[in-house]
């Protein structure tokens, strides 16, 4: 368990993890989940219990689209899209751990592609 | 020269854990006009009582200050131990060095400073106490139940069991209650109106019960034992004591589609009604926002084929006043507005329902005789889910934080006799927990599953999408499974929250009735006192004190009413003393205090005056009723004159206080 | 009225349609829309992390500027209004964030928050009213069946944009009322078209837009309506299903009577 790395997570989240109820709300509403291994309630519970690790090595926090349908149906107010956020921001800002470089990009685009899609993904993925 | 004995508790380790008792004792025993101190384990125990009372003989004391807990547990133990060796009992002060110092402070120096100031205040005061003598109050036996449903009902029989007159408002044409509403209760599957309407029959038929249906408490004044209440009959247009409840008018009656709130709206009833069959009193009631003759004057169709002659167009609201010794409160819930939570679609497809109203539509009274058919096209569902925690378990931006402790089991219930009945339609419940405390409550939950098949799966539902060939789609979690699951549902099925009927809060407000911020009436001592309010007098039954099923409410209603009964049996109850009294020396009568009085215990009176050059002049003074008044202490502090004291809590002894406390 | 204006990149360049309709319609209903001086690119996306300050900064200067022009910022693509809304509501409830903030543009802007962000439909509901812009409608889309499709950026979190009914809204299917069409309701108009997932995931934004599309055909909607680039995007380009997408200005614009050219 990484003390640690729990505190800035709860930091920079703002959540309350402790507010889980366990219900499982979150990830029934989670347009993502078949895309996801880890889903928003376990993200929830994994901070709470400081096995934030795997996590941050798994390829689900690149997967949550900020939807935050989480957020918004949560009975409890914990805002677990705010989690994945504060694990993917950790991940991203250590060296070498961009999940998206500039490099990647020109294979990416399509003609009819907005500048939006870029900018989004840019800051969601990279730092 | 007073002679005061100080007497430092030291309960346990409760006050001794933080304070220096015997330093404290030895430090008041100091103070003038001590002339005893001394510190002990138990005061409140019988031989810490004992040395009260022998100290009181032995060193003739004039006045007793103890310093222990919170007046609010033993101020009467230790009044009751003076008044048994002949000292005035309001001669007695308590000086609270444990809510108000021990239990909230860490250093045993600071608190001990603190316990030794809070005993020197005492004594200031116990310095400047008057003996007091208690008046008396008659108590009216009469009690008053605020609610005809089952709570309400169950309270009335008792009291009336016992030989005490009682007398039910009920706002609604009919009493009964939810549980008219239910087809079946758990866990026994009763009927729930077999077991209801004996005894709604009980209450009508019984000579000590009057029941005042179709009426609203209007205005509550007085105090315990002698309440006066002020009640409005409304209107129903139709003689009560002339309609035998034959029904020919209801079915007459042109106008038809007025939504039925029997049936939660799924259906229509006429404009002059029988709520149901099995109704007490069997009365039909004219619903004026429907009917054409009260609107526009025109039909009278009800009035033409009543055989009775009991239909009266010029009926008007009437008020009766009558005086009850004790108020019982018995209000009820209903379960809340689902609106709100939008992801399960129940504004957007008929299909999606409240539990209540599956209730409704698994009734042989209900909407379609109790065929289960789904509300938008009639056909029977084959696919059902239960939603759990509708509202419930929230945080308060979300909705109710408390759990409604009734939907585990009542879904269970539905479940089961869906599966009973409809052997070929499977049965989904997306649970969180499953809640079930009572007597043979967790067996039964277990024969849903193991014997009918239910489904339970645990994990929320997240969202109910209606489809365009009229299913639902279902998007739940499976937590066990680790999955996200799509239910091809047919009618979804929602446990809606139970809140506090919406009459609860004005209502509190005409009782002086406290009440927490779920509307839920407070009860005097969540533990020890339920069914009672911390206003003497007032009673609390049923869910309006809190969520809770059939056999609790029954049980609390029981016990309810054996409270009622130990106040109603009195002939006399003792008043406090410690009421205001003006000095009419004083007073120039501008009349602030009786504005400002909470319970009308103040009026004006015309005295004739000597003046200091010997004529005589008429003056307006105030008078307090000492019955009535409960030592507030409001119209002390509004006198502008400071003419109004209060007995037991002069300004001089306040002044006193604040003065010892400076030194 | 002038109002100041927030257009976003994406309506400089790919989305230029959005932005040329919604200014031409605006102007038809009484507004001039005043673009914002040195307005920066808003990121696309709110970073909740609470101890990020640098990506919120271009927000902020339009925030600020907007304030100091006419009091307040409408913007037309729901990024935007997303990302603006949030960052103007953090002044509100994080003090912390407005004092790190001003020292950041010290001495060039100063701004607490004091400002407004509306989004055009906002503008149109509360200030022009659907009844008034009944009136001025001169095509009717009479017999169309449109679809609003909201997405996510304008309804969530509700609690911070307060823009509509996150659950059941109405915004855009009054606006399709008062545009003389018939509204279709479906229950995928709020759940996510895959967004930016569509730069690395095809597969994913196939099947999120697709399952929005397809709801909204199932219910019968001759085309759809959005005000989000990315949207329009997903749902044309991936949803699979040849739903029709059309930008809400462009309808807008049509209805009102202005020349596609």
């Amino acid at each position: 368990m990484n003390a640690d790395l729990k505190e800035q997570v709860l930091r920079i989240s703002g959540s309350d993890v402790r507010k889980c109820m366990r219900c499982g709300k979150c990830s029934a509403t989670c347009p993502s989940y078949d895309e996801m291994e880890y889903h928003p309630h376990h993200f929830v519970y994994l901070v709470e219990r400081g096995d934030i690790e795997r996590l941050m090595e798994s390829e689900s926090i690149y997967k949550c689209l900020t939807c935050f349908a989480c957020v918004e149906r949560c009975p409890r107010g914990v805002e677990p899209a705010k989690v994945v956020e504060a694990i993917r921001v950790e991940a991203v800002r250590r060296q070498g751990m961009n999940h998206m470089k500039a490099d990647d990009i020109p294979a990416k685009l399509d003609d009819d592609m907005p500048g939006q899609a870029l900018m989004t993904a840019m800051r969601k993925y990279s730092k | 020269m007073q002679r005061i004995g100080v007497f430092v508790c030291h309960c346990g380790t409760n006050i001794a854990g933080t304070v220096d008792t015997k330093a404290v004792a030895e430090a008041l025993g100091r103070e003038q006009c001590v002339v005893f101190a001394t510190d002990y384990t138990y005061m409140c125990s019988e031989s810490g009582q004992n040395l009260i009372k022998d100290t009181i003989k032995n060193e003739k004391l004039t006045g007793v200050v103890v310093c222990s807990c919170s007046p609010r547990m033993h101020e009467t133990t230790f009044r009751k131990a003076a008044a048994s060796v002949g000292l005035n009992p309001y001669m007695v002060e308590i000086a609270n060095i444990r809510e108000q110092c021990s239990w909230i402070h860490k250093d045993k120096v600071e608190a001990t400073e603190k316990a030794i100031i809070l005993g020197r205040a005492a004594i200031a005061k116990v310095l400047l106490n008057t003996p007091l003598t208690a008046g008396e109050s008659p108590v009216v036996k009469r009690a008053l139940v605020i609610g005809g449903g089952i709570a309400g009902i169950q309270t009335a029989l008792d009291i009336a069991e016992a030989g005490f007159e009682v007398d039910i408002v009920e706002k609604k044409p009919t009493i009964g209650g939810k549980m008219t509403q239910i087809d079946k209760t758990f866990p026994t599957l009763d009927c729930a109106a077999c077991i209801l309407t004996p005894k709604m029959v009980d209450c009508a038929q019984n000579e000590k019960i009057k029941i005042y249906s179709y009426s609203e408490v209007d205005s509550v004044s007085g105090f315990v034992g002698n309440f006066t209440v002020k009640i409005k009959r409304k209107a129903r247009f139709v003689d009560e004591t002339k309609c035998t409840g034959c029904g020919l008018c209801t079915e007459k009656c042109p106008m038809k589609n007025v939504p039925n709130e029997f049936n939660l709206g799924m259906d229509n009833r006429r404009a002059i009604y029988i709520p149901f069959a099995q109704a007490v009193p069997k009365v039909a009631t004219i619903d004026p926002d429907h009917c054409n003759m009260l609107k526009n004057g025109k039909c009278g169709v009800c009035s033409k084929v009543c055989t009775a002659g009991a239909i009266d167009y010029k009926q008007t609201d009437t008020f009766v006043e009558e005086k009850y010794g004790a108020i019982v409160v018995a209000t009820g819930f209903n379960p809340i507005d689902v609106s709100k939570y939008g992801e399960y679609a129940y504004d957007q497809s008929k299909d999606v329902i409240t539990s209540l109203e599956f209730e409704r539509l698994t009734n042989a009274a209900g909407p379609t005789s109790g065929t289960l058919l789904r509300p938008s096209d009639g056909k029977h569902p084959h696919t059902i889910v239960f939603v759990q925690c509708v509202g419930s378990r929230c945080t308060p931006e979300r909705g109710k934080q408390y759990c409604s402790k009734i939907c585990c089991m009542y879904t269970a219930k539905h479940a089961m006799l869906t599966r009973e009945k409809y052997p070929d339609t499977e049965v989904y419940v997306f649970y969180i927990d499953v809640r079930t405390p009572g007597k043979n409550f967790d067996e039964f939950y277990r024969r849903a599953v193991e014997d009918y098949g239910v489904h339970y799966i645990k994990g929320a539902v997240g969202k109910v999408s209606p489809q365009a060939d009229g299913t639902l789609d279902v998007q739940a979690s499976d937590l066990i499974m680790n999955e996200q699951l799509h239910i091809k549902a047919d009618l979804v099925v929602l446990a809606a929250a139970i809140e506090p009927d919406k009459s609860a809060r004005p209502l509190a407000t005409k009782l002086t009735a406290s009440m927490d911020t779920n509307d839920f009436f407070t009860e005097a001592h969540p533990k020890l006192r339920p069914v009672e309010s911390p206003t003497a007098g007032i009673f609390l039954s049923g869910v309006c004190q809190g969520p809770k099923d059939i056999p609790e409410t029954v049980s609390q209603a029981s016990a309810c009413a054996a409270k009622v009964i130990g106040l109603l049996v009195k002939d006399k109850l003792t008043c406090n003393p410690c009421v205001a009294h003006s000095n009419e020396m004083m007073c120039n009568g501008c009349s602030q205090c009786a504005n400002v009085c909470p319970y009308g215990a103040i009026t004006y009176v015309e005295k004739e005056f000597r003046m200091p050059d010997r004529t005589t002049k008429v003056r307006r003074v105030a008078s307090v009723n000492p019955a009535v008044c409960q030592g507030c202490g409001a119209c002390t502090v509004t006198c502008p004159s400071g003419a109004m004291d209060l007995f037991g809590f002069s300004n001089n002894q306040i002044m006193a206080e604040v003065d010892a406390i400076c030194k | 009225m002038k109002i100041s204006y927030y257009p976003g990149c994406t309506l400089k360049n790919k989305a230029r349609d959005l932005d040329r309709y919604a200014r031409e319609s605006a102007a038809v209903l009484g507004y001039e829309f005043e673009e914002i001086e040195n307005w920066q690119c808003c990121g696309g996306a709110y970073t909740s992390s609470k101890d990020e300050i640098a990506t919120k900064l271009p927000s902020v200067r339009a925030l600020a500027n907007g304030y100091k022009s006419t009091g307040r910022v409408v913007t037309v693509c729901s990024a935007c209004y997303n990302v603006l809304a949030q960052t103007n509501h953090e002044f509100a409830v994080n003090p912390d964030f407005d004092m790190r903030v001003n020292n950041y543009l010290a001495p060039d802007f100063e701004y607490h928050g004091d400002g407004k962000v509306i989004h055009y439909l906002e503008l149109l509901r509360d200030e022009i009213g659907f009844d008034e812009l009944k009136k001025k409608v001169v095509k009717p889309l009479t017999g169309k069946k449109i679809a609003a499709y909201y997405g996510c950026l304008l309804l969530r979190p509700s609690t911070v944009l307060k823009f509509d009914d996150p659950e059941n809204p109405e915004i855009m299917e009054n606006l399709i009322r008062a545009l003389g069409a018939e509204p279709v309701i479906y229950p995928m108009r709020n759940e996510c078209c895959g967004g930016y997932i569509t730069l690395e995931d095809t597969a994913q934004a196939q099947k999120r837009s697709g399952a929005v599309a397809s709801s909204a055909k199932d219910m019968g909607a001759d085309f759809m309506i959005t005000a989000c680039p990315l949207c329009m995007y997903n749902i044309k380009k991936h949803s699979g299903t040849g739903l029709e997408i059309k930008y809400f200005t462009e309808v807008l614009a049509e209805a009102l009577g202005i020349e596609n050219n």
